[in-house]
């Protein structure tokens, strides 16, 4: 049990860390000031959920690590973010499709966990919840705008929302961590959320007068610690201060 | 009853000299607004190029905290840049037209922020010293005459302090830590603390501008005298902290202010035209976001005109 909730912390925290991540590359590279101020703001909201959901796998493993230790000292296999979270930024409009996608599993995801009896997990999705209803909106509105917007926009929106889709299968995928903790009511049926997932993704994509992609290859292996090739590269930048200098403190 | 140039002059004069603030629809000199736009936009391109360089280790923040303290300063200075492209706007200049003149090489912005930024300490570095030297100078542009930059930078000065005492925090959390970390503490000192310096400009005897400036109180003191302020604010706060600004020739006077050694003015000037390491890196990297952007900012017009026919068509 003690393994499972931590896990199921790791895959949260892992969610929130890596996608806050991308978006803080993102800094300065915005089309416009306000917006750069915007995607800022909920890559902010997602390093503090993360650092909520890491002290409390730290706290939940109880070997003394602290979620400074998980964040930074953790190798790429013992990383359980889900490999959306992990692509590349490249346009803006990718950056709306992965956002989008993203938002709308944790708006579901922490609807539910709210009522989950872990006290701790309850609390930090109660707060989350209302940074991500907040985030949601906007990757909505962006989806929407971007593909009822310029001939030019319609485009490359369709082409994010397609490239990314195969990652879009992994965030709903349930293995013995999930059945475990399901039955003690700290984690949720994924089940339900996916079809709420594909509800809201189907709305939107049809305000937005885009096509949804049929389901091909879809991505796996996240939830067994493997990634697509550049989680690598985002660990070694991350990660390269607190292991170059193991004792320093910063 | 119409009035003459040189009437509306000697009225515009009145209310600088009586402490009573210009707004925008008020007569204002052509060289007033010229000047005002002049050091308002480049004040504005300040604060947005300036997200660079801190922006450069964002990625590499070494936890958790750091990485959520600098990406909400750098957040901070680009909402600088929004208040002070709002405030310049009421001059009759377009935010778009600021960055087409930024681009075209018209417009200027801080050389401090053509250096790289080489080490985890120069988060900390700029904050304190870049930062630091950025309050001494717009806490002096609180009392400038016109109303609307003297609102921003009452709004912008609240922020920059905290700024300041998080780089000195970095800084500090350094000095206290690992030879390694020591080391890089100082070598950033060592980089930044003369372009730091040059941030308030030549030396009064060389500056062409400020006598108007002064006049008009756009500007409220003189650059020497800023500068002083900051070196004598600033040194105490290096030695508490263990580190040694890199200038041979500084001795405390009996007075308890610092007589310092002579600034490289050839730097300086050689930055400012264009020559220092990163001038077009920076450029670049802004226009190619502004470009990149281009498209989005399209298809943001485009859906709200499609938005507003529906709704024509809807009644
Ligand atoms: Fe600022
Ligand atoms: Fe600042």
């Amino acid at each position: 049990m003690k393994n499972s909730l931590f896990k199921y912390c790791l895959r949260l925290g892992d969610n929130s860390l890596i996608l806050g991540h991308r978006l803080a590359e993102y800094c300065s590279n915005g089309p416009y000031l306000e917006e750069d101020i915007s995607i800022t703001n909920t890559s902010l909201d997602l390093i503090g959920q993360a650092e909520a959901i890491l002290k409390y796998a730290a706290k939940v493993e109880g070997e003394g690590r602290t979620e400074d230790d998980l964040a930074y000292k953790r190798p790429e296999i013992e990383f359980y973010n889900v490999q959306l979270t992990e692509q590349p930024n490249g346009n803006f409009a990718r950056i709306t499709a992965r956002q989008f996608f993203m938002d709308a599993f944790n708006f579901y995801l922490y609807s539910a966990l709210k009522e989950s009896t872990d006290n701790t997990i309850s609390a930090i999705a109660a707060k989350s919840l209302k940074e991500v209803t907040y985030h949601l909106r906007r990757s909505s509105e962006w989806v929407i705008r971007l593909g009822d917007g310029t001939n030019e926009s319609k485009i490359k929106m369709q082409e994010a929302i397609n490239d990314f889709w195969r990652y879009t299968s992994e965030m709903f995928e349930m293995d013995e961590v999930d059945e475990e903790l399901i039955a003690k009511g700290i984690a949720v049926d994924l089940k339900p959320i996916q079809d709420l997932w594909n509800k809201k993704v189907d709305e939107i994509l049809a305000m937005a007068t885009l096509i949804r992609p049929e389901d091909a290859y879809m991505a796996t292996g996240s939830r067994k610690g493997y990634h697509t090739e550049y989680l690598g590269y985002i660990l070694a930048e991350m990660q390269y201060l607190p292991r170059a200098y193991p004792t320093a403190k910063w | 009853m119409s009035n003459t140039i040189e009437e509306l002059e000697k009225q515009f004069q009145e209310k600088i000299d009586n402490e009573i603030k210009i707004e925008p629809k008020d007569w204002m000199p052509d060289d007033y607004r010229k000047n005002l736009i002049r050091q308002m936009s480049q004040h504005a391109h300040s604060e947005v190029i300036g997200m660079q360089p801190e922006g450069n280790w964002i990625t590499r923040a070494p936890s958790l905290r750091a990485k959520k303290i600098l990406l909400a300063k750098i957040q901070d200075e680009a909402g600088h840049g929004l208040y002070l492209y709002s405030a310049a706007e009421t001059l009759g200049v377009s935010r778009d037209q600021f960055i087409q003149w930024l681009h075209e090489g018209k417009a200027k912005y801080s050389s401090i922020f053509n250096y790289p930024t080489l080490n985890w300490a120069d988060m900390g570095a700029i904050g304190w010293l870049v930062d630091g030297a950025a309050i001494v100078n717009q806490v002096s542009l609180q009392k400038t005459s016109y109303g609307p930059y003297a609102r921003a930078m009452v709004r912008i000065c609240k922020e920059e302090s905290f700024h300041q005492r998080q780089g000195f925090e970095i800084m500090a959390k350094m000095m206290a830590g690992t030879k390694e970390q020591q080391q890089m503490a100082q070598d950033a000192l060592n980089r930044f603390w003369w372009p730091s310096l040059m941030m308030f400009g030549p030396h009064d005897s060389d500056s062409s501008r400020s006598s108007l400036a002064l006049k008009w109180k756009i500007k409220r003191e003189t650059n020497d005298t800023l500068r002083k302020r900051f070196i004598d604010k600033t040194i105490p706060q290096a030695e508490f902290i263990g580190l040694k600004v890199p200038d041979p020739d500084a001795v405390l006077q009996p007075d308890g202010s610092y007589k310092t050694g002579p600034i490289d003015w050839d730097e300086f000037w050689n930055v400012v035209k264009g020559n220092g390491p990163c001038n077009k890196q920076r450029l670049d990297h802004h226009k190619r976001a502004h470009d990149n952007g281009k498209w989005v900012r399209e298809a943001c017009i485009a859906f709200s005109e499609k938005q507003d026919k529906r709704k024509v068509i809807a009644n």
